[in-house]
């Protein structure tokens, strides 16, 4: 990709950008507030909450002007932004009406509602509502980290995620970036001490040598032995005891080196 | 089968085909189409090898039995043509076969029973091309069909098959060949209506070392079967358009999306992939030139989104088959990320013998801006439904009482839908409206694929939209808010209206919502989502009203609007109904009228199909 730097205005002002980069990435920059639900930094944007819409113009249109998500718009020299016209107002106000009928106890969403000044959803709540939001930032996730374990089922409005049959998922290793990154803590997991549970998958932990405490599960250790190049032994410390060693290590050569200098 | 080493070898072997075709101009023509086969096509090839071989006529020999691909009139088969007379037989049973061959074949008399009877005139047609349904057609995509066998390469050949491939190859550049398509004005048949050759012309320009060529053969509009039939019946136009595209925008791998639920398309088009690789059509070195090209079959599952390009794409990478947006498009970044030319089956049908015969016959044909023909499949309350092929800017009302015959039992003419699921529907005041990409989204549907929907006035147009809208709903991938929730938020607005509980204001959301969901949705299939709403809220706002204020459905159609009752001065207490009921609802003595107890009345309709003295009201 070209770094050409670029000029656009957004809501009147002139701002500078790269070439290609994605709109909504360089309206956080400028602190503007434009929601996006389905965005994350770890993952590709995806286009799907569609909350991060904004209108575009081109001077050269003349009068013309289109909609699109900021998340994926590749920004050009010239691009003219409203992140909050009348017509993306009035987009965003009934897609998250929509979400609040799909979602009507999630904190998430109704804190979004809230600030767009919707109470209550006009429309037919759904029969079973959960706090999915189906943004989909577990699977692209776990897609990025390469296991593939969970994806998105069924179509439409049935759509939801899951493990392939719905079974514990075989190349699932326990490793929580789904749970942990998931903005409306949806995906549940149970960890004991001694195991962890995750979509109906039990794994063991490795344990803290010295410890005892848990570390990471020994499939997901496994794994990045194997293909990360890190050493066999590493995980038979937790973080804290890396930082308790690295801290003796240091205080040591602190040491020493003063015991040099004398 | 050897390989065709040269365009001249090619030329020479068409040559040699033809004339033996036009040395055996006798054939015996069944027509083995999913429809026909269904009817028992197969049976009756079976009695005609029999036969044959049993009474041994001269020049009607086993082998002037021909098994052909689908014709359109398949309400009418099995389908047997007897040449060159162009006899016409419909609905041919097994049994009919022995009369055929000792009659018609052994001393050409006509079977007048078998013979189509005109809904109209009633007059029993004898010849294949005075039948209406096939007299107005113009047949450019489907030429081949119901002419020659479609397993067969030498068929295909004998009909100056790969001759346009040939033409291409030795007289003709990339530039000059998308030169021609863009002159031919042939815009993409799958429903964007997009120019295909300014689409090849973009993904041309794209510099890669790897260009792909995609047929879209994932129809999947309900009662929609243009592409089927084509890729069934002259599966090898298709490869040689795929041929055409692929020489001219530098593609080296082509794949041909098909949905599995089309079992004969894959048979027949892997057949003829086969056969062009044996004659050296596939591959390296293709007739001996530089130019070397590979078709691999990718078959689909059935989703209906798998049609859009985009999702199409990921799912021949072998991912989830979900939509992309476009803001950098395929033709730039597409399959594998790379450029590629996606066009369905008809568009390129229709390119080897607009290579043929030139840019300047094909827009000759049709209208202005919309050059050539459109393939339709004729459904829905017409006499004669099937598969048909019109040049563009044929009116609706051609197609419908032509073609079509008119409405079945006379009934009055309500609305045709057309485009496919996410289409519209348009009303009789239409019906002189020209059939073309630009006029049918002027006036609030679409072309789609063409599909073609005809409804009378038994037909509730809020019931039309809340059953498409139920499609779509339930094809739609889910992963843009918009389409996933919106839909479904319109179709149960839509059920609120049919059970009577709508009101105004309710209509005032919808018609806001749909604005949302257009603008709002990642692709085609959520922009055009609405369409089924906001095309009957257009011409059929009183139906709708009707329901709200009234609490009534005028097309007696929306059960919780209606109700069944006995017309005391008509019934003559014959008991049909009563056996008929199957909820026990209805009761009576003989001879005295009877009565429906509305608190048992499913509303089945049960009563009033077996009531011969139109007694039962439905109100």
């Amino acid at each position: 990709m070209s770094m050409k730097t670029v000029t656009i205005t957004v809501n009147g002002k002139l701002v500078r950008a790269t070439e290609g980069e994605y709109l909504l990435k360089v309206l956080r920059r400028e602190g503007i507030d434009v929601p996006a639900l389905c965005q994350h930094d770890a993952v590709e944007p995806y286009g799907g909450c569609r909350v991060c819409m904004v209108e575009i113009t081109k001077a050269e249109w003349n009068g013309w002007s289109d909609m699109v998500t900021s998340c994926l718009y590749p920004v050009a020299d010239g691009l003219i932004v409203q992140t909050h016209s009348n017509q993306v107002i009035e987009l965003r106000k009934t897609i998250i009406d929509l979400m609040l009928a799909r979602n009507p106890h999630t904190p998430l969403i109704q804190q979004l509602a809230a600030d767009y000044g919707i109470n209550s959803t006009s429309f037919q709540p759904v029969p079973e509502p959960n706090d999915c939001i189906l943004c989909g930032i577990c699977t692209r996730i776990c897609d990025t980290m390469g296991f593939h374990a969970i994806s998105t089922v069924n179509r439409g409005h049935g759509r939801e995620i899951a493990p392939p049959l719905g079974e514990a998922p075989e190349s699932c290793v326990g490793c929580l970036a789904c749970a942990l990154n998931c903005p409306t803590n949806y995906i549940k997991f149970t960890d004991s001490g001694k195991t962890r549970t995750i979509w109906k998958k039990q794994f063991e932990m490795v344990t803290d040598k010295r410890t005892g405490a848990p570390t990471i599960t020994r499939e997901f250790a496994e794994y990045l032995i194997a293909h990360r190049n890190i050493p066999a032994d590493y995980f038979d410390l937790n973080d804290e005891s890396h930082r308790k060693e690295t801290a003796t290590n240091m205080g040591a050569i602190a040491a020493w080196s003063r015991e040099d200098l004398k | 089968m050897c390989i065709i080493a040269n365009p001249q070898e090619l030329k020479k072997r068409h040559v040699e085909l033809a004339a033996k075709q036009e040395r055996f101009p006798k054939k015996v023509i069944v027509c083995c189409g999913t429809g026909c086969l269904a009817n028992g096509a197969r049976a009756i090839v079976d009695a005609f090898h029999a036969h044959l071989a049993e009474k041994n006529i001269k020049d009607f020999t086993v082998e002037a039995v021909k098994e052909t691909g689908c014709h359109g009139f398949c309400e009418q088969g099995p389908l047997v043509v007897i040449e060159p007379q162009g006899t016409f037989y419909t609905r041919v049973k097994p049994k009919d076969v022995a009369a055929i061959v000792d009659k018609t074949i052994a001393n050409g008399e006509i079977l007048s029973p078998l013979l189509y009877k005109d809904p109209v005139t009633e007059h029993r047609i004898e010849r294949y091309h005075d039948v209406n349904f096939f007299a107005h057609q113009s047949r450019i995509a489907l030429r081949n069909l119901g002419k020659i066998a479609a397993n067969d390469i030498r068929e295909y050949i004998a009909v100056e098959g790969y001759q346009a491939l040939a033409k291409v190859l030795t007289t003709m550049t990339p530039d000059t060949v998308i030169d021609e398509i863009i002159k031919s004005g042939l815009r993409g048949r799958g429903g964007g209506g997009f120019p295909a050759g300014k689409k090849w012309r973009t993904c041309k320009s794209v510099q890669s070392d790897i260009h792909y060529v995609i047929c879209n053969g994932d129809e999947g509009d309900p009662g929609a079967f243009m592409d089927r039939s084509i890729m069934e019946g002259d599966p090898h136009s298709v490869l040689e358009g795929m041929m055409i595209c692929a020489f001219a925008i530098g593609a080296k791998q082509g794949y041909i999306y098909v949905r599995d639920e089309y079992p004969l398309a894959v048979v027949h088009l892997q057949k003829a992939i086969d056969e062009c690789e044996a004659n050296g059509l596939l591959g390296d070195n293709i007739l001996g030139t530089d130019f070397s090209f590979r078709i691999r079959i990718n078959r689909g599952a059935g989703a209906f989104v798998c049609g859009e390009s985009s999702a199409l794409m990921r799912s021949v990478a072998g991912e989830v088959g979900e939509p992309r947006a476009k803001y950098i498009r395929s033709v730039v970044k597409g399959l594998h990320d790379q450029p590629t030319v996606l066009n369905n089956v008809e568009t390129f049908a229709n390119v080897p013998i607009i290579m043929l015969k030139g840019a300047d016959w094909f827009t000759s044909i049709g209208c202005k801006n919309n050059s050539g023909t459109k393939a339709f499949s004729l459904v829905g309350k017409v006499r004669n439904t099937g598969l048909i092929e019109v040049a563009m800017g044929t009116t609706l009302r051609t197609i419908i009482y032509e073609i079509g015959g008119g409405i079945l039992e006379n009934r009055p003419f309500k609305a045709v839908q057309t485009g496919g699921p996410s289409g519209g529907c348009l009303p009789e005041s239409m019906l002189d409206l020209p059939v073309d990409f630009d006029s049918l989204t002027k006036n609030g549907s679409m072309m789609g694929s063409g599909g073609m929907i005809v409804m009378d006035d038994k037909t509730c147009m809020v019931d039309v939209a809340r059953y498409f809208l139920s499609f779509l709903v339930s094809e739609s991938c889910g992963k843009c808010v918009p389409c996933r929730e919106g839909l479904y938020q319109l179709h149960e607005l839509t059920i609120k209206i049919c059970n009577g509980e709508g009101t105004e204001e309710d209509l005032v959301r919808m018609e806001k919502l749909s604005e949302s969901i257009i603008v709002g949705s990642l692709c085609g299939l959520g922009k055009s989502g609405p369409n089924p709403f906001l095309s009957t809220i257009r011409y059929f706002r009183d139906e709708y009203l009707a329901h709200i204020r009234e609490k009534r459905c005028p097309a007696g159609v929306c059960k919780s609007l209606i109700t069944y009752t006995v017309l005391e001065d008509k019934c003559t207490g014959c008991v049909a109904c009563i056996t008929a009921c199957a909820y026990n609802a209805i009761t009576g003595e003989k001879k005295k009228p009877h009565f429906i107890h509305q608190d048992k009345c499913e509303k089945c309709g049960a009563c009033v199909a077996v009531c011969k003295f139109d007694a039962i009201e439905v109100k």
